[in-house]
């Protein structure tokens, strides 16, 4: 492996190629949905749009983790940053995702420790060097994530850390996948995340394939990644297949990351959760178990039930289920702008509207 | 919020690692990765290693790519000269 090697899934030559073959290949009408934030930003800023036939549409679903976060789960983390003798460590998405009354920018613009870290092991970091203090992690990520901060509890536990707590609002791609389907959406394939597929593993998605005969494939992120995964699903469509292709195998195995996958299973059990837009969906959620509750902040801190309200106008749940797009939303680049965003998906950079604000209406045809 | 960046394992120390990805270096956690070794070229995500990446399987998806350009001019170039 080296660079040069990863940079051939950049080359324009190949892109050309896939493109002129999914042209050749499409022959009705095709929507495809990318369940990735890091997808919905490759695509836009690679011009993949600009590559493709007319008759094919790509629209983003609910990939975004901050985007997907109910409103209840915000106020709660505004919540435990009001706490005394509480630092709150986060991603840095979060900081802006307006709650019910506040965020937690302004939080921290009112004196409270909001800290923005890389990783959950940063918070562990500043747990073990702040010991008078109470640190508690924003758990918030899909199952990519998802172990990196189980990895972190089990090392806090090891360490016999008393004061490092997390607040879990993880979620799985999978059974959101089966709620979408189900849904009234117009789906003709998926392009499925990358890195979620690493540590579920390609097979996760097979009882997804057979139960509603849809078109899949798990893609990387580089153009030609995309572009290939793009070519395979509309083979599929206009042979009337249903399967699932894997054209990130460089990364994504039939089992995925057996480990990451344990420390998984051993920190979080599965349950219901609802997510902004959809609602709740079984099984969805992860929840720290028993075992760990002591690093559990929805348990160790007094959360009381918080009025939540989604923002008013905001069309969230359209957007996040592919129905419409973000120029389609009233108050889009009116009302919500990255600066003052009205929801999480304005919010987030790889949030869909952001990324249509940032790259929509822009010139990327050549000509 | 998925996103993962390709680097290469320059040392490693007691469930630690160092990467460098085109320059930058990066102290990362080994944790949930089963048989890294020095070398390796690792999916990088949240201060974590989540994956080895697998040069067979790379070469083989770049050997397909190439495959279909070569395909395509193939019969691009008999289109333009049937003879």
């Amino acid at each position: 492996m080296s660079y040069q090697n990863l940079d051939s899934f950049r080359d324009p030559e190949v892109a050309k190629t896939l493109s002129g073959l999914i042209a050749e290949s499409c022959q009705s009408p095709m929507r495809i949905m990318e369940v990735c934030g890091t997808h919905t930003v490759s695509i836009f800023r690679n011009g993949i749009r600009d590559m493709l036939p007319q008759d094919i549409t790509l629209v983003s679903g609910p990939g975004c983790p901050v985007c997907v976060t109910d409103q209840k789960e915000i106020d709660d983390f505004i919540q435990l940053a009001r706490k005394k003798n509480v630092i709150l460590a986060t991603f840095g998405d979060l900081m802006r995702v307006p709650g019910t009354q506040s965020s937690l920018q302004k939080q921290r613009a009112q004196g409270r420790k909001v800290k923005v870290v890389y990783s959950a092991f940063d918070a562990l970091t500043l747990a073990a060097q702040n010991p008078k203090k109470k640190i508690v992690f924003c758990g918030v990520g899909f199952e990519t994530t998802a172990p990196t901060v189980g990895a972190c509890i089990l090392e806090a536990h090891r360490q016999g850390l008393k004061n490092f707590f997390v607040y879990s609002a993880h979620k799985t791609v999978p059974p959101a996948l089966d709620a979408l389907m189900s849904m009234d959406t117009v789906i003709d394939g998926f392009m499925m995340p990358g890195h979620v597929s690493v540590i579920i593993g390609a097979d996760a998605y097979l009882p997804l394939v057979e139960k509603f005969a849809i078109p899949c494939a798990i893609a990387g992120f580089e153009p030609n990644d995309i572009l290939a995964s793009i070519l395979t699903l509309v083979q599929q469509k206009e042979a009337g297949e249903s399967k699932l292709e894997n054209t990130y195998s460089r990364a994504v195995s039939p089992e995925g990351n057996k480990k990451a996958r344990e420390v998984m299973e051993q920190v979080f059990d599965k349950v219901d959760a609802s997510w902004r837009g959809l609602g709740v969906i079984p099984g969805s959620g992860l929840s720290i178990r028993e075992e760990f509750e002591r690093f559990d902040a929805s348990k160790a801190f007094e959360l009381p039930p918080a009025r939540s309200a989604a923002p008013k106008g905001c069309i969230c749940g359209a957007i996040l289920t592919g129905k419409k797009i973000p120029p389609q939303c009233p108050k889009y680049k009116i009302e919500c702008t990255p600066t003052d965003p009205l929801g999480p998906c304005m919010v987030s950079s790889e949030g869909t509207c952001a990324a249509y604000y940032r790259y929509h209406g822009a010139i990327t045809k050549v000509y | 919020m998925c996103l993962a960046v390709p680097a290469k394992l320059i040392e490693m120390d007691n469930g630690m690692g160092t990467v460098d990805a085109g320059g930058v270096r990066k102290k990362i956690s080994l944790l949930l990765l089963e048989d890294a070794a020095l070398g390796d070229y690792i999916l990088v995500h949240a201060g974590f290693g989540i994956q080895k990446l697998d040069e067979k399987q790379a070469e083989e998806s770049l050997a397909l790519l190439r495959e279909a350009v070569t395909e395509v001019e193939a019969r691009y170039k008999n289109e333009q000269d049937p003879m």
